[in-house]
């Protein structure tokens, strides 16, 4: 639930973002300025979806909003599913998705759809700090967390049952990890669903022989972030250098959605985040550039 | 012209009120069918047996199940949990507060219980995730304190006043001349609590145990955040449970409105509202049947 409220209060602080920046900068402003400005650079767009894109959204709409202060960018993090569904109804300019779009969606929305990968994120594979395994490959990830593995000693730990956590069925982590690790096989049954990346790494923290996956941007100290191998490959750590490298194998795209090229506002909203500046906010926030 | 306009004013107030009054009922009736309307879908689609007694829940799966049975278990373990932790409490605090403690005492004691209720429940769960929790895994040396048993103790601190507050009124609603009669006849104070006070309150003490229950059966956030959320029929108090509400509150935020899985969630949505129904009707006839018994016979 902690996720909703952060929702909720993301959209609010955005909303106020966007209005304060609207009294603030209107008191300076001149008819001159607004002309030279033109057309294009006054109005607003939306941006809705993917939780874990949000902060990139955000952190690009601050900077934008700061050179184009007659635009607003309103922007909602509500998952990835809910932001193409708002694609799909006609109430967003701009879809945020965790994962690609899926062809049923597509199929769902009149006009070419346009993808732009805004950068890319890894999940770390987490377990309690005191837990004596070293690194896990992709095969023993995907019978642990499908449940076929159930005991940390068939993987080099000590003698007890491994805690499997997922994530609820709603976020794109989910969706990511279960396609790319678990080769699309359902979870363990009673894998434990945390309702955000906190509530995870809460968990993570304390419970010693609880296993988990967030996204890197989440990871601290207070949690071991196991290196992982590929099929025949030595164990890779989970570091912004290896994603970026292809080293590491649980990487992802994240995206960014419009129906038809973007125009306008858009167009410079988007033009501006795949610019140098636009991919130092992706890297500030966690993520990983992709330019 | 006067008791004219007297009369006028009456009967403006009158439908005033009626049409208040009508609202609430408009709402209440539009609610109930919005429910069914979104919800019937998926019993037809899937099955009411295989929805309700289904033991997979896969919603976003290629081929998605929708199998309710454990979360219907989780809610209903959690709440009796609950009731059997805050009922025995709530009704031994209530007896105190209305027998025992000097006025004073009960005044302050019991507005600060009602206090209690209006807590709001996110921080409930919050307390229970980062206080209670650690300490129930370190105690009982579990490998994780995300349980029913913890989802339980948290619904229980929850529901107290409401049990507590209804339990007292009930208690001090028992005519004073049947403690009066029972102590001059040389019983002492604790066979007249036990003997008369509480048999006589002893409807309004079940209509506070079923208000309590109706309380925790319906909480979303708290359980949200303590139960541990796994899709599985618990097998004892120490496993992790998943409830309706938790899983309504957790998923309604990505579904694809008419799909099949936001009917399921709305599915989920009818079978919680049968599930107080039955609650308050059994209340209900609890209160009409005892009431009409005293009617009868002490009066």
């Amino acid at each position: 639930m902690l996720k909703k409220w952060s929702r909720m209060s993301l959209t609010l602080v955005s909303l106020l973002l966007a209005a304060g920046l609207v009294v603030g900068c209107g008191n300076g402003d001149n008819k001159e300025q607004r002309q030279q400005n033109g057309s294009e650079f006054s109005g607003s767009i939306e941006v809705n979806g993917s939780t874990t894109v949000t902060p990139i959204a955000q952190g690009w709409a601050e900077t934008f909003n700061a050179e184009n202060p007659e635009v607003d960018v309103v922007i909602s993090g509500t998952g990835s599913g809910n932001g193409i569904a708002a694609l799909i109804n006609g109430t967003t300019d701009i879809a945020m998705a965790s994962r690609e779009i899926k062809d049923d969606e597509k199929s769902q929305i009149q006009g070419e759809v346009k993808e732009y990968v805004v950068g890319l994120d890894a999940l770390a594979v987490t377990v309690h700090k005191d837990n004596p395994v070293q690194s896990l490959s992709l095969a023993q990830l995907k019978d642990i967390f499908t449940g076929k593995i159930t005991n940390w000693k068939d993987v080099g730990g000590s003698d007890a049952k491994i805690l499997v956590y997922t994530r609820d069925s709603s976020s794109g982590t989910y969706e990511y990890f279960k396609e790319s690790v678990l080769e699309d096989e359902e979870f363990a049954g009673n894998a434990r669903s945390a309702a955000s990346n906190a509530a995870m790494a809460n968990s993570i923290k304390g419970e010693e022989t609880a296993i988990g996956y967030v996204g890197l941007a989440f990871v601290d100290s207070s949690v071991k972030a196991l290196p992982v191998s590929a099929e025949g490959k030595s164990p890779v750590e989970p570091t912004v250098e290896n994603a970026k490298s292809g080293e590491y194998p649980i990487v992802r795209e994240l995206n960014m959605y419009t129906v038809g090229e973007a125009e306008g506002i858009a167009k410079d909203y988007l033009d501006f985040g795949l610019s140098t500046d636009g991919q130092d906010i992706v890297e500030e926030v966690g993520y990983i550039r992709i330019d | 012209m006067e008791t004219r306009l007297s009369n006028y004013y009456e009967k403006g107030i009158k439908y005033f009120f009626g049409l208040i009054a009508g609202t609430s009922i408009l709402l209440l009736f539009l609610i109930f069918s919005l429910l069914f309307r979104e919800g019937l879908g998926v019993f037809s689609n899937v099955g009411v047996t295989n929805f309700i007694l289904g033991t997979r829940w896969l919603p976003v799966s290629e081929t998605p199940f929708f199998g309710a049975l454990p979360m219907i278990i989780g809610s209903i373990i959690v709440t009796l949990g609950a009731g059997m932790l805050a009922i025995p409490a709530g009704i031994s605090i209530a007896v105190y507060l209305a027998e025992v403690a000097p006025r004073s005492v009960r005044e302050v004691a019991k507005a600060v219980i009602e206090l209690l209720a209006g807590i709001p429940s996110v921080v409930y769960g919050f307390l229970g995730l980062t206080v209670l929790a650690p300490v129930i895994k370190d105690l009982l040396n579990l490998p994780s304190a995300l349980t029913a048993f913890t989802a339980a103790l948290v619904l229980a601190i929850m529901s107290l006043p409401t049990v507590v507050s209804i339990s007292e009124d009930a208690l001090d609603a028992v005519p004073r001349e049947y403690r009066e009669a029972s102590l001059a006849l040389g019983a002492t104070k604790w066979e007249t609590t036990v003997k008369i006070v509480l048999p006589s309150a002893r409807s309004g003490l079940m209509a506070a145990s079923m208000l309590g229950l109706g309380r925790a059966i319906g909480e979303t956030m708290a359980v949200l955040m303590v139960a541990g959320n796994a899709m599985i029929i618990p097998h004892f108090i120490f496993d992790p449970v998943r409830t309706i509400t938790a899983s309504i509150a957790a998923e309604m935020g990505e579904t694809v409105q008419g799909g099949l899985h936001y009917q399921a969630l709305f599915g989920l949505g009818v079978v919680l509202f049968t599930i107080t129904f039955v609650i308050n009707l059994i209340t209900d006839l609890i209160f009409t049947r005892t009431s009409s018994v005293k009617r009868g016979t002490s009066l």
